[in-house]
């Protein structure tokens, strides 16, 4: 657009000069946890969960419910920036980190698809989710994760748009081309990093 | 499933406001001139930019309410109070103005007369808007897939578009409307007064045998109620599409 475009009388609301420098452009700050999704909740009991680490691996992996929850655990707090506008500061969860579930199984790619219950997936390079960037959580703010928010388990990627942070993932499978899941197919960038406003391909 | 290519950068447009119209006390359709628009498909939203005289810019998503054949592109926004862009967009714009917006987003939440029916339609609020945009794209081919939409306002005043509804479903035996107050009816209602639920879904909507296809729209706890119960129906949870209204807006 041509510089120098503003809108007649709108003055808009600043944020406080700390919080803006978190805020990726063109994101707002929330204090709720807005839910997005595609499709009706899954429910998945405990007994029939398990997380799988397949594809192009020198080992496919598969945890239960319990051997996943035995896995070693961390904390982590982290601004999470959805590509609806909003952004959420200091969200704490708990999860195993990826290095963990994928030092298992030995990537032969250097790409993963996550898939999820529902049938969603997404598209990460593994460069992206190794040195602890990248989670599987089962706990938001001290409780187990709800099921609207993709519990029993999520994806957590927080230096990408949310919709990379999977709801209700079940799996890795790791290919050697990189290839686009749900929202990169409908459009949505196919890496998606908010700090150079990736919302949508082409960005 | 269809895909939506969206090919190249979606590039900030101009577009200019060719009149404002009051939908209810909350709700306003803002018709736009889009030079250039590329077209879009029912159910797909726009980003809108505002921008500020010292730079500062605010974005937001709004659904489209017109359908593709439409000449205009429609918005229709409902104010939030304590929002920062839709009281601007409801109350502070004038005839002529310019505003910023790119798109069309989104390519899942969207329905073509080709993909067929049964077409169930389940809006909550302000969540008729893009089902709105797929009853103007039905009617504009004036395709006969067989419709039924469950609407739910707080109030008889709030219903979006209620007259246009009317107006459709007068005309065409094949679309079915049914309306639920929950809040406040007028005297002598007599159709539902309470929140969606289990029971009026069964009433209401086909059985699951003829695999309709379902849009749902509106506050998350609606949808999150809407959703489990069709599923819970039998209902195949590939053919339940769904977009959540929070104070974020629209899909992912």
């Amino acid at each position: 657009m041509a510089g120098g475009f503003s809108s007649r009388g709108f003055h808009g609301r600043r944020q406080t000069p700390e919080d803006a420098k978190r805020l990726p452009p063109g994101q707002y700050l929330t204090t709720d946890f807005p839910v997005l999704s595609a499709g009706p909740t899954p429910h998945t009991p405990e007994v029939s969960w398990d997380f799988a680490v397949l594809g192009a691996v020198e080992t496919p992996q598969r945890w239960t419910w319990a051997e996943f929850r035995a896995l070693p655990r961390e904390p982590i707090t982290a601004d999470i920036h959805c590509v609806t506008k909003w952004s959420k500061f200091n969200t704490r969860w708990e999860g195993v980190a990826l290095d963990t579930l994928l030092a298992a199984a030995t990537p032969q790619g250097g790409y993963l698809l996550a898939f999820c219950d529902g049938g969603y997936t997404t598209n990460l390079p593994l460069a992206d989710v190794l040195n602890h960037r990248a989670w599987i959580v089962d706990t938001y703010d001290g409780t187990p994760l709800p099921p609207e928010h993709g519990g029993p388990t999520r994806l957590l990627v927080p230096h990408l748009y949310f919709w990379k942070s999977a709801k209700w993932v079940r799996g890795l499978r790791v290919v050697s081309e990189d290839e686009p899941g749900f929202w990169e197919e409908y459009g949505y960038h196919n890496y998606g990093d908010p700090w150079k406003e990736q919302r949508y391909q082409g960005d | 499933m269809e895909r939506t290519a969206l090919p190249g950068r979606l590039a900030w447009q101009s577009a200019r406001v060719l009149a404002v119209v009051d939908e209810t006390p909350h709700v306003k359709s803002l018709e736009l001139d889009v030079p250039g628009w590329t077209g879009h498909l029912a159910g797909q939203h726009v980003d809108v930019r505002l921008t500020a005289e010292d730079g500062y810019q605010a974005e937001r998503s709004y659904s489209i309410a017109s359908p593709p054949e439409a000449r205009q592109l429609t918005l229709t926004v409902e104010r939030l109070d304590d929002g920062e862009v839709s009281p601007y967009l409801t109350d502070g714009l004038q005839l002529g103005d310019q505003l910023e917006l790119r798109g069309p987003i989104g390519g899942y939440f969207t329905w073509h007369v080709a993909q067929g029916g049964p077409l169930l339609l389940i809006a909550g609020g302000s969540g008729i808007v893009p089902l709105m945009a797929m009853l103007r794209h039905r009617a504009a081919q004036h395709s006969v897939v067989p419709t039924r939409l469950l609407y739910s306002s707080r109030a008889f005043d709030e219903i979006v578009y209620g007259a246009e509804l009317a107006r459709l479903t007068a005309v065409d035996p094949t679309l079915i409307v049914t309306h639920t107050l929950t809040r406040r009816q007028p005297p002598n209602w007599s159709a539902y007064a309470r929140r969606i639920d289990r029971a009026m879904l069964e009433a209401v909507v086909w059985p699951a045998s003829a695999q309709p296809l379902a849009f749902v729209c509106g506050p998350t706890a609606l949808v999150e109620t809407v959703a489990s119960a069709l599923v819970n129906l039998g209902h195949d949870p590939q053919r339940v599409k769904t977009e959540r209204f929070g104070p974020g807006g629209r899909a992912p």
